[in-house]
Order: structure tokens, then sequence, then C-alpha cells
């Protein structure tokens, strides 16, 4: 497992793209897009989430984000109330003072997002209208934009795609006759978004600009000449925009574990031209270290048995992952959402009987979970204790989008997630 | 519309989970859309329960919307049923399906269940979590129980002879605080008095239990929030009375075994002349004297506020400088228990305001929920929680009840643990010259990360009410100098009140236009804020 593959051009083609896929509907078992703000308000440093939901979306947020967050947080609910549903005039009224106050109580806020949720959608609250009202007036300190993240048209992390989307229009347009750039799409953490700029330098990729900045101010411009590189899997709305706008997507896996780092970077080292020898001598340290780290995991995962619940759309890519450099046995591969043009390269590498499933019926997919019985479940924190009861290791699926995972020096923290669960097992002997 | 940080309570619904997820035999299916599930986790996770709770969401999409969302409805409750048999069926509508009024009730009821359908009208832009609960409670208690009601004006029936008394008790739910316990702690105090317990609800009941409640002698009410009006009903129906003492601290237990000894004709003799109960000699030893007028704020919901306040003062000599509460249905009883400790009551749902509040008061011990804990860990504050809403570390592995008699020896326990312990606090006073006992050390058993200053925020960030408070009395204004003597002589302070003493000092200075802090105006302002 440690003799490193030199990087040439991929031929391996013969995966999955075609495999079946079950389609289920029944009740689904997970967050709506409101929840991708925990990780998006962290991100950017100096923008504001301001939900116009119900009591109940502000209490999922505080749910969800548990005691993460002892400041002052960058998000906040303007609850609707009784009587903001007798007339939509005065719930306009009520959200420019929620706004006015907020603004007032912030002035480090340079972009607002206002955010809809199923109450605000229901009642036909126009939150776009509202935002360009509300840009106008706070122009030029604040930009004002809307976005939905509600359960009835987002699931989880479609919260970012939304917000990205909405933002994609207030990007600076490239001059046609500008050079080249790299657009990496989808927030990273910081220290993997500074490890992959140190590789793209290293390189002579560039320039590369990231999407979201860390600052509302320092968007990056978009035109015919933009090369984009999709970081997650689940920005279907915002890739599309972008495309419209010009930029061509670099077909690629998504940078997690050493392979599919080294065929995301290997996708934009051939869009700049770069060879592949290059590309091969500037990550060969980084690969080696990762695949040394990786090879302690190995042994404990190869042969193992991994179930995915449908959460974040990470599930592929994970899936590809444990299955191809840890050795892991697939069972069902659950995914609330399935892009096959943007996955395309991840399902290419799914070994053939890999079982996929989008959407969710979840009595029925715990039926078969507790059927296959198999050695580690990937799933929300609504079921992890329930299964753990039932004698079965989990491993919970939020812990995956809140951590940094991509990138070469990731992938064995990565791997570690996996062992943890199964490895404390071992140890407990009461 | 109200803007919203941090809420105390979850919506309506929530509150009807909790009762649900508390009972056994019942099925709860919520028309909401997908994100609602998150609710699961507060019990799988905080709570660590090892089943899920029993709710089957419909989780609806905008495509449904305008069509097919009744019948989502009814196929969801059918398949519930089916997969899991309840006794009695929960139905009711979250925030989103309140508004789309797709009637759960007559959806529910039209699939001719053989089972009672009980159908939750729970307005979730008026109404919160603990009410919620109430009414989920009620309306199940009067669908199980009604039936068996006798006919109005019906006198109750005698005890037989020879039977002993019994009652129900009334309130605990998952997701309660420490109620787990309480229950364990109550029937064992009401078997010493040789009261049995009939039905615990919703605890552990199952709908078949709540039939049978009418029988029982009489009833506790533990959580007056959530079983307040089951048994008022119940007093009303089966002629049941109800106790009104909730048993939180060694009076108040006293007072609720005379007030269940009467209700059910015992002699509560035996019990009083061994109660057990540590905290009242823990107060009494010399130790304790350090506890004098500790300056305390209380907050919670109203049931807990008022106990924690009367404990903290009668039974620890604290003085209560503050007390609130979230609960605005029981804001009344709130107010009188602050016009007996002679402060003004905060009633509010805003955590912002109690954050403003604590930071004005300067107490040296905040007992709240976990909202206050992260506000008084900012403000550098002691802390211990007294009331939900809670975190996984309020469902302690070990027996820790609130009520009853060990309920004050936990209440004792954990009131004066984050503050310095009193001997270790005279022995730092006398020893501070000393090398291990120098003033910059922390108490040893709070670790190194008390603070006993507040680190004042940075000035950069959210000038809230709050950080303008703190910085006030952080008062690292430029204009302000101390003079080396004065300097010098704040070091002969010990460092548990020294932070203080520098706050009252500064805050002396700026108030008087003093720009250079003397030895002079460090001995004026100790006069001044000396109690
Ligand atoms: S699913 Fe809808 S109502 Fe529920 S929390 Fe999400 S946005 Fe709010
Ligand atoms: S409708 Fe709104 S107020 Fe009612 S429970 Fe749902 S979120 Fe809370």
């Amino acid at each position: 497992m440690n003799a490193r593959p030199a990087i040439e051009s991929r031929t391996d083609a013969g995966g999955c793209t075609e495999v079946p896929v079950l389609r289920e509907r029944g009740q689904r078992e997970v967050f709506c897009g409101l929840t991708s703000i925990i990780w998006m308000h962290r991100k950017i440093q100096d923008a504001f989430f301001l939900i116009v939901g119900s009591r109940t979306c502000a209490h999922l947020m505080q749910s969800a984000a548990g005691v993460m967050i002892f400041a002052e947080p960058r998000f906040g609910t303007a609850v609707i109330e009784e009587r903001d549903l007798a007339g939509l005039a005065d719930a306009n009224d009520e959200l420019d003072r929620v706004v006015d106050e907020l603004l007032a109580r912030r002035p480090d806020i340079k972009l607002l997002f206002l955010v809809g949720s199923c109450p605000s959608e229901v009642i036909k609250l126009d939150l776009s209208r509202a935002a360009q009202r509300l840009s106008r007036k706070h122009y030029p300190g604040v930009r004002v934009l809307s976005y939905s993240g509600s359960g009835i048209e987002t699931t989880f992390t479609q919260g970012e795609d939304a917000c990205l989307a909405a933002m994609v229009p207030t990007l600076p347009q490239a001059a046609a006759d500008a050079p080249p750039s790299l657009l990496v799409v989808g927030s990273l953490a910081d220290v993997v978004e500074d490890q992959f700029r140190r590789v793209f330098d290293a390189l002579g990729v560039g320039p590369v600009h990231f999407f979201p900045p860390r600052r509302a101010q320092a968007l990056p411009p978009v035109g015919p000449n933009t090369r984009m590189l999709l970081a997650q899997p689940w920005l279907a709305d915002t890739a599309r925009l972008l495309e419209d706008r010009g930029a061509r997507r670099l077909v690629a896996p998504m940078p997690i574990g050493v392979e599919g780092t080294t065929a995301w970077l290997h996708a934009a080292a051939d869009a700049f031209g770069v060879p592949a020898a290059r590309l091969d001598a500037v990550t060969a340290a980084a690969r080696d270290r990762a695949m040394q780290a990786l090879a302690r995991h190995r042994e404990r995962l190869a042969g193992k048995s991994i179930f995915f619940f449908p959460d974040s759309q990470l599930e592929i890519p994970l899936a590809r992952f444990l299955a191809r450099e840890l050795g892991m046995r697939l069972g069902e591969v659950g995914t609330p959402f399935l892009h096959r043009a943007h996955l395309a390269a991840e399902l290419d590498l799914l070994p053939r009987d890999v079982r996929l499933s989008e959407g969710q019926h979840v009595d029925r997919q715990l039926d078969r979970c507790r059927a296959e019985r198999p050695d580690l479940v990937v799933c929300g924190l609504g079921l992890a204790n329930p299964l753990e009861a039932e004698g079965l290791a989990t491993k919970w699926s939020i812990e995956l989008v809140f951590t940094p995972i991509q990138g070469y020096e990731q992938a064995a923290d990565l791997a570690e997630l996996f062992v943890r669960p199964l490895a404390r097992r071992q140890k407990l002997v009461a | 519309m109200q803007l919203t940080l941090w809420t105390y309570e979850g919506p309506p619904h929530v509150g009807a989970m909790r009762v649900a997820t508390g009972m056994r035999g019942v099925h709860y299916v919520l028309h909401a859309p997908q994100g609602d599930t998150y609710a699961d986790l507060l019990f799988t996770m905080i709570e660590r329960r090892d089943q899920r709770p029993p709710v089957t969401y419909t989780t609806f999409q905008a495509r449904d919307l305008g069509g097919d969302t009744a019948d989502l409805f009814k196929a969801a409750a059918a398949e519930a049923y089916e997969r899991h048999r309840p006794e009695a069926l929960l139905v009711g509508a979250s925030c989103t399906a309140e508004l789309i009024q797709d009637d759960p009730g007559g959806l529910a009821r039209s699939l001719g269940l053989p089972v009672p359908v009980v159908a939750l009208e729970l307005p979730s832009y008026q109404r919160k979590e603990n009410w919620g609960a109430a009414e989920t409670f009620f309306q199940l208690v009067r669908a199980c129980a009604g039936p068996h009601a006798p006919p109005p004006g019906t006198p109750r029936r005698e005890r037989a002879a020879g039977q002993r008394p019994r009652c129900n008790l009334l309130g605990p739910t998952a997701l309660g605080f420490r109620h787990r316990d309480d229950i364990r702690e109550v029937t064992g105090l009401l078997a010493r008095l040789g009261i049995d317990v009939h039905v615990v609800a919703p605890m552990g009941a199952r709908p078949s239990d709540l039939a049978t409640l009418g029988e029982a002698d009489f009833n506790v009410v533990l959580y007056p929030e959530i079983a307040h009006s089951a048994a008022s009903w119940l007093t009303r129906t089966f002629g049941q009375p109800s106790t009104k003492t909730v048993p939180i601290g060694v009076s108040a237990t006293r007072e609720f075994i005379h007030e269940v000894a009467a209700l059910a004709g015992v002699d509560p003799a035996a019990v009083l002349a061994d109660e057990g109960a540590r905290s009242v000699w823990y107060s009494r030893s010399v130790d304790s004297t350090y506890l004098t007028d500790k300056r305390v704020f209380v907050f919670g919901d109203a049931t807990h506020a008022i106990a924690a306040a009367r404990f903290a003062a009668e039974e620890l000599g604290f003085k209560v400088v503050g007390i609130g509460t979230y609960s605005r249905e029981f804001a009344r009883d709130v107010r009188e228990a602050a016009a007996r400790h002679g402060v003004e009551a905060l009633i509010t749902d805003d955590y912002l305001a109690v954050e403003a509040k604590v930071a004005e008061l300067q107490p040296e011990l905040v007992l709240g929920t976990q909202m206050e804990r992260h506000v008084a860990k900012r403000l550098g504050i002691p802390c211990a929680v007294i009331s939900a809403p809670v975190h996984v570390q309020d469902y302690p592995a070990r027996y820790a009840p609130q009520m009853g008699f060990e309920g004050a020896n936990v209440l004792f326990d954990t009131f004066v643990h984050p503050l310095m312990m009193g001997l270790e606090e005279h022995l730092i006073g006398m020893f501070r010259e000393d090398f291990e006992f120098h003033g910059d050390a922390a108490p040893s058993h709070l670790g190194h990360a008390a603070a006993a200053r507040p680190a004042p925020e940075p000035a950069a960030v959210a000038p809230t009410p709050v950080a303008a408070a703190a910085a006030n009395t952080a008062a690292s204004g430029p204009t302000l100098v101390w003079s080396a003597d004065a300097e010098q002589e704040l070091k002969k302070i010990p460092f548990f009140v020294r932070g203080k003493a520098r706050r009252n000092t500064e805050r002396y200075a700026l108030e008087r236009g003093v720009t250079t802090i003397t030895l002079e105006a460090l001995y004026d302002a100790k006069a001044h804020f000396g109690r």
C-alpha cells in the first residue's frame, strides 16, 4: 500500500455510473438547509444570517449548534408571531424594524442574508424584495441578500448551495480577455484552503480564488476564463449559475482521501497546462505522508462493512474513499440527493455492486440496516444512540461536515473518525 | 416579529414530544417538514435515550404543497399505527403545517383506527414548549380518564378501612430537569409515610394507566408548569385534591410532608424525626460562615427559580439580589417570590436582558439555566444550573434529585461547590505571602479555568448592552490611573475579591471624576460599597 503510483491520466473507466438507485419516499430524518448556517457564518466572517422563521427554526439552530458558540453568534431568527400572520404589509414593516435593530447593534456586519424558512415560504413573504429594499436603505455599508434554507425546499447542505447561489450575481465580472483563473467553490476550513493554495502556488496554477470568500468584500471575479473546481458535492445551483456567467467546470472527484485529492489537483493542473510530472513532484511528500498515515488505519478498517444513512451528500465521496483507500466493504450508501453530473467522477470509482439509495423512508431503511448488521453505521444524531443501544457501532455524520477532512494532510484524520467508534468498542469491557 | 438569538423554550410541539417520549404505548404523528426532525436529537443526545422518540414526521416538501399534504398525513398516520401499534395516537401540526391547515385530527379520525386519537391544537405562533407539554398531558388525561369519570356531583368514595392511601405523581416528562431522580426521591418519601404511588405520569405511564388516575386518593403535582391543568381537571372531575407545595429544600419538604400527611390521613411525626438532611447541619457548620450574604442571582422556570431562591436565602444564608423567569404563565408567582426577597422580578425570554441584568448586579453566584451558565462564564461569575433548558451534563450518571431531603443535600453541594471553599479561602488569606498560596493562585478545586475577574470583551465586537456594561466596569479607559501605593494595597486584598474591589474602586472613581486612584480613594470606595 505504500508504493505510491506516479500520477498519470486516468484510464480505468468502468465504475458504477449506471448503477441502479433505490429511490425512497417517506419520513426523512435529516436537517433542513438552515443548518448549514452553522459553518457558513464562521466562514464568511463579516456576514450575518437572519432567519425569518418560527420558534422551531430558532430552536433547531441552537440544538444543532449545541454549545459550540459561546459568544453572540452571527446568526439569529426573526420569529414570526401571531400578529405578523394577520397581514403581510405588517410583516414587512416588522422585518425592517428587526433589521434596523440588528444592524444598529452589529456595525461589524457587512453582508446580511435574509434566510427564508418553511413558514416564510408558506405565507409567501417575499424576502428577495425585502432584501432589495433593505439593501437600498443600508447602502453602502451593508449589502442584503436573500435565499431559502427552508426544509420544504432544502436538505442540510443544500442551504450552502442556496446561499452561494444568492451571492453569484454579486460577483464582479472578469474581463473576457482576462488570463485563466481558478475558482474553488464550496466552503473549506481555512486550514485546508491554505494548504491547497500552497499547492496551487507551487504548481504555478493561478490566480486562485475561493468561494465563499472569508470576507464579504473579497468577492472573486467570474467570467469566461474562469475554471471552476467544486470542493463540495452539494453545489448544483451555484455551479449552474457560475456556468451561466461563463465559468467552466473541471471534472474531478471530491478532494477527499489521497486518491480524490490527487485527481482533484490533477484536474486543475491539466486545465492550466501543468504536466503530470510536476504535480507528482510537488505533491510527492504530502502523498507519502498521507499514505503512511492511512496504512495504520487501514489495518483496523479493511474488511469491515459500513452503512450510510443520507445526510450531507458527502456519502458517495466518503464511501469511495473508505472502499478504495481503506478496504472497507460498502453496504447501502444513502444520499439525500444524487447529482449524477457533478458526481460522475465519483461514481466511476465506486465498486460495481454498490447499493445506492436516494431520498429516505427512515423506518424501512432502519429495517434494512438491522438486517444487514454492518460493522459501522454513519447516521445523524437522532439515530446514533438508539442504534448503539441495539449493538451497532455508529459514526455521527454531522462531524464529517464540521471537521476539516479534505486534502492530503487531513486524509488520516478522516479515516481516524471511522476508526474511533470501533476502537472504543474494543476497549470497553464493562 | 421578535429577534431571537437563543431561546429558553422550544415550540409547543416539542413539549408534546416530551410527554409522548416520557410515556409508553403512545405514538405522535406530527405534520412537519424534514428539518423539524432535529427534535429527536434532544432526546437521544442530551438525555442519552436509547430509543428514538415515538414520533413520526410527515416531512412534506414544497412539491407536496397545494395538493396531497393531507393524503401524505393520512398515509403516515396509518403506517405509524401499523408499525408501532400504540394504545393511543397523538396527532398535530408544527408551525409550518399549522399554516397549511390540514386538520390532522379530522384526517386521523377518518382512518377509523381502533385506538383513541388525541388531536393536539398547539398554537405555535403564540405558545411555547412548557405550555405545549401541559396541554398535551391535559388532553391525554382527559381522553383516557374521561370515560371513567363519575357523574358530576358524585361524592368521593371513602377509602376502605385498612387500605393504604394512594396518590398519583404528576408532571415528570422526558427531557426534564432531574425528573428521573425526583420521582425516586418523592416515591421513597411517600413510602416512608405509608402512602403508595398509584400512577406516575406522564413519565413511564401508558394510556391504560392514565385511565385509572381517578382511583387514587389525591395527586402530587411535582411540576406545576406541566401538571397544573391536568391536576385541576382531575380535581373537578374526580374530586381529587392536589398538592400545592413543591418539595425542593428542607423547609419546603417539611411543608410537603405535612400537606400529604393531611391529605392521606397519616401521621408524619416519624418521618420528620428522621429527615436525613445533611444540608441543615452543613449550613450551621462554622466553615459555612463565609456563605453569609453571598449575593446570588436566580433565573429559570418558575418552580425551580422560586425554590432555588428560597433555599439560597433561608437554608444557605445567601442574599438574593435578583430573581426571574422565562415562564410568563407563572410570572405572578415569581413576582410574589421576588417581593419576599425584596427585589424586583425579571420576567423575560430574552437572554440578552438576563445577561444585562447579571452584568449590572455583579452577583457572586448565578443560579440559572444552561443559558445563564454561558452568561456567567463570560462574565467570570460562578454558576450552577438549577432548571431547564438543559444540556447533557444535566443528566448525571449518579442519583441527584432536586426534591426531598436528599435533594436538599444535592442543592447544598451544587450551590456551594462553585464558590471558594471556606477553609481554603481562610488559609489563603492567612498565608497569602507564602509561595504556595500566592494571591494569583486559583482555588485548587476550580482548576485554572476559573477567572476571578471577567476578561473584558474585546472592544471591537458587539457593543451590546452587556459588552458596554462590562467595558464600564472594567474601566480600561485611558484616563484612570492607579497610584503605586494604591496598586500595592490592592495586591494585599485576597485575589478572589480583588477583581471586585478593583472594579468597584474604578466605578467609584469614575462616578466622581477622579482620575488617579490613591490609597485614600481605595478606602473611600471600600467604605462606600461595604455592606
Ligand atoms: S424545517 Fe422549516 S420550519 Fe423546520 S426548522 Fe427548518 S426551516 Fe424551520
Ligand atoms: S409554528 Fe412556529 S411557533 Fe409554532 S411551534 Fe412551530 S415554530 Fe414554534
